[in-house]
């Protein structure tokens, strides 16, 4: 059965100039920040729990949710930061919404504005997108010029501003706290929670952060109502709702990024959208949301005999064939992550994989804590090791015994991002491990 | 030597200052425009950056060295970053940066001899679905091949002769819609 094609958040890709202020009026724009306009906060955020919006960027924590948590605090602003630093490897869907539909991510702020009783939006934006950059920069000139936001909002006396700010080139930065350090023009190190941002954020005061998808996705949760907003996914039930931006690439033969309903499965995502494995060759594993995501494989059969668990529809069935939720893969015992798959076939070194991945975290650690600045780069030098043939028996120990010490052992969670990823490429594919130590030989290269 | 902003540029900060409410929050969008105009964070920008924003110099120094894309030293005319993660990995990403250190005579990390490319390793640069990628200056290319190299390098030589800024930089006036 081939996957219903959804053009909801898509809907303006492939418009001609679909990024200008004439081309979001044609169809439909800003038509959602008219209605609430017309509503009190209450009631948008009333819709905005309804929809079930799992936050799109990596943690799946409600949206509405995290929105009643704003904690006015007298004699501060409150403040948004979007984040629009995407930096998570394999993840790459974005931008893709800045690119080509820059004014449905204006709306989107503009509306949770509102909501929330801020004055000023900063969006956060990965300094290397200079495209999405000057997309923004450009839909919020225009919604300016056109009274959407500045002194008033359309002729209501609420100044309101949406301030794009480049980032420089850190992946730590779309850690909340550590974007918010960064925004205030220090070094992008995160900070200790509790207070959470939600008490006190950017400049010590209240701050909502949302990824930018979750964001782009309010002018349709108002649009449709959020009960019927959430109902266009598959994990409804589960209170996961709605569309949501899926990416795959790698090993198939159509890498993109495709809108699909909540729960779509990967093995939807690989077939129907990714048109499948190159060259006809079998998957070996799946990254599933994003590099901190541990991999599943197609052989892997779901274990939920409990009536109870989440996983007990599929009981028996593939981890391929699970629908792609915030709790249907924690109870996996991966992460939906971004739901950003990077696919491996047959012929893949694990043990190479694995080096890539933690060369990444080795870089990227911000070296406040530890156990993650010393940790990444041990593992990483230590997969090196093995991919070159050069690892003993008593690596295979000493890598697992560093990815268990950083795990719950940092300020944020990029440590346990790392760790994950590796203890579970361990758990699945020891064999290549052992495999490198007792032949000797470097492992083929990634290709 | 002493570092100042041109008055364009000068112009593009002031309109952004009063929508932080710290100074001091303008010091990543400050150090893109310097970079814009000098080519890369020299002991002069930072001090500038510094005294313009009333923070130290120790401060805006930690910054720089934090970012990557800041840069330390002079660069070349042309920067070209070889995205090498997973998913472009993946696809041939070793081979596309194999090719550029031929083409360009230097190896990652390092400046061509005659000033004109400065060759660096990125991480997963938001580009994994049309790997393998470079990012070249302000612009990224994508579903690379080795013999589509040659005409993407002429390319870039082409924009360098007309652009107005020294170095890639995404606050700026190139941002601007100007060139
Ligand atoms: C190391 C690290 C990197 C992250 N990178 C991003 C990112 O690039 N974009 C993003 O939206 N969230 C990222 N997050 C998640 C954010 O901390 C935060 O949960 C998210 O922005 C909240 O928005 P949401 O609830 O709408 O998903 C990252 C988290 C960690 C620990
Ligand atoms: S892995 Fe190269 S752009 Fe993401």
């Amino acid at each position: 059965m081939a996957v219903e094609r959804v053009r909801i958040l898509t809907k303006n890709y492939g418009t001609p100039e679909s990024w200008t202020l004439a081309a979001y009026l044609k169809s439909g724009g800003y038509q959602s920040l008219r209605r609430a306009l017309e509503m009190e906060p209450a009631k948008i955020l009333e819709e905005v729990k309804a929809a079930n919006l799992r936050g799109r960027g990596g943690a799946g924590f409600p949206m509405g949710m995290k929105w009643s948590f704003l904690k006015p605090n007298p004699g501060k602003p409150n403040y948004i930061a979007v984040n629009a630093d995407e930096g998570e490897p394999g993840t790459f869907k974005d931008r893709t919404l800045m690119e080509l539909d820059p004014h449905r991510c204006v709306e989107g702020f503009l509306i949770a504005a509102l909501a929330l009783n801020v004055h000023t939006v900063f969006c956060y934006i990965r300094g290397e997108l200079v495209l999405s950059i000057r997309r923004m920069q450009q839909a919020v000139r225009e919604a300016r010029e056109a009274g959407y936001l500045g002194s008033r909002v359309l002729g209501k006396d609420f100044p309101l501003d949406v301030v794009i700010h480049a980032g420089a080139g850190a992946y730590i930065c779309g850690e909340e706290t550590a974007l918010l350090n960064s925004l205030e023009g220090a070094r992008g190190e995160p900070r200790l929670k509790p207070p959470f941002p939600a008490v006190v954020g950017a400049f010590g005061a209240p701050t909502i952060v949302n990824n930018l998808e979750s964001l782009a996705a309010v002018p349709t949760i108002l649009e449709l109502g959020g009960e019927n907003f959430s109902k266009l996914g598959r994990l409804h039930h589960l209170k996961d709702g709605g569309v949501r931006l899926y990416g795959v690439s790698g090993h198939v033969n159509k890498p993109g990024v495709y809108e699909g309903p909540v729960g779509l499965t990967l093995r939807e995502l690989i077939e129907d959208l990714g048109g499948g494995v190159r060259g006809g060759r079998k998957v070996k594993c799946v990254v599933p949301g994003g590099s901190s995501t541990p991999v599943l494989r197609e052989e892997d059969l779901v274990h939920a005999p409990d009536p109870k668990s989440v996983l007990h529809a599929w009981h028996g069935k593939s981890h391929f064939d699970v629908p792609m939720g915030v709790d249907t893969f924690r109870a996996l015992g991966t992460m939906l992550g971004t739901c950003c798959a990077i696919v491996m076939d047959d012929q893949t070194s694990m043990v190479r994989a694995a080096e890539n991945l933690m060369m990444f975290y080795a870089h990227e650690s911000c070296g406040q804590c530890t156990p993650c600045r010393e940790g990444c780069a041990w593992m990483a030098r230590l997969c090196r090791k093995f991919a070159r043939g050069e690892a003993t028996e008593r690596d295979l120990d000493t890598l697992t015994d560093v990815a268990n010490n950083i795990m719950g052992n940092t300020i944020c969670a990029l440590g346990d991002g790392a760790a994950m990823p590796m203890l579970g490429i361990l758990k699945l594919f020891r064999n290549e491990f052992e495999e490198a130590v007792r032949t000797k030989k470097p492992a083929p290269e990634l290709r | 030597m002493a570092f100042e902003l041109t008055a364009e540029r000068r112009a593009i900060l002031d309109e952004l200052l009063p929508r932080y409410p710290t100074r001091k929050a303008l010091t990543l969008p400050l150090l893109h425009l310097c970079q814009e105009q000098e080519g890369w964070c020299s002991p002069a920008v930072v001090d500038y950056v510094a005294s313009t924003l009333g923070v130290s110099t120790a401060e805006v120094q930690g910054v720089v060295t934090f970012y990557t894309l800041y840069q330390q030293k002079k660069v070349g005319r042309n920067v070209v970053w070889v995205c090498r993660t997973l998913s472009c990995e993946l696809r041939g990403a070793k081979g596309i940066q194999e090719a550029l250190e031929k083409k360009l005579g230097c190896h990652a990390g390092e400046t061509s001899k005659d000033g004109e490319w400065t060759l660096l390793k990125a991480e997963c640069l938001a580009a994994c679905g049309q790997g393998p990628m470079v990012q070249l200056n302000d612009e990224y290319h994508e579903d690379l091949t080795v013999e589509g190299l040659d005409a993407l390098l002429e390319g870039a030589k082409k924009r360098a002769d007309e652009r107005k800024a020294v170095t890639f930089s995404p606050v700026g006036l190139a941002p601007r819609g100007e060139k």
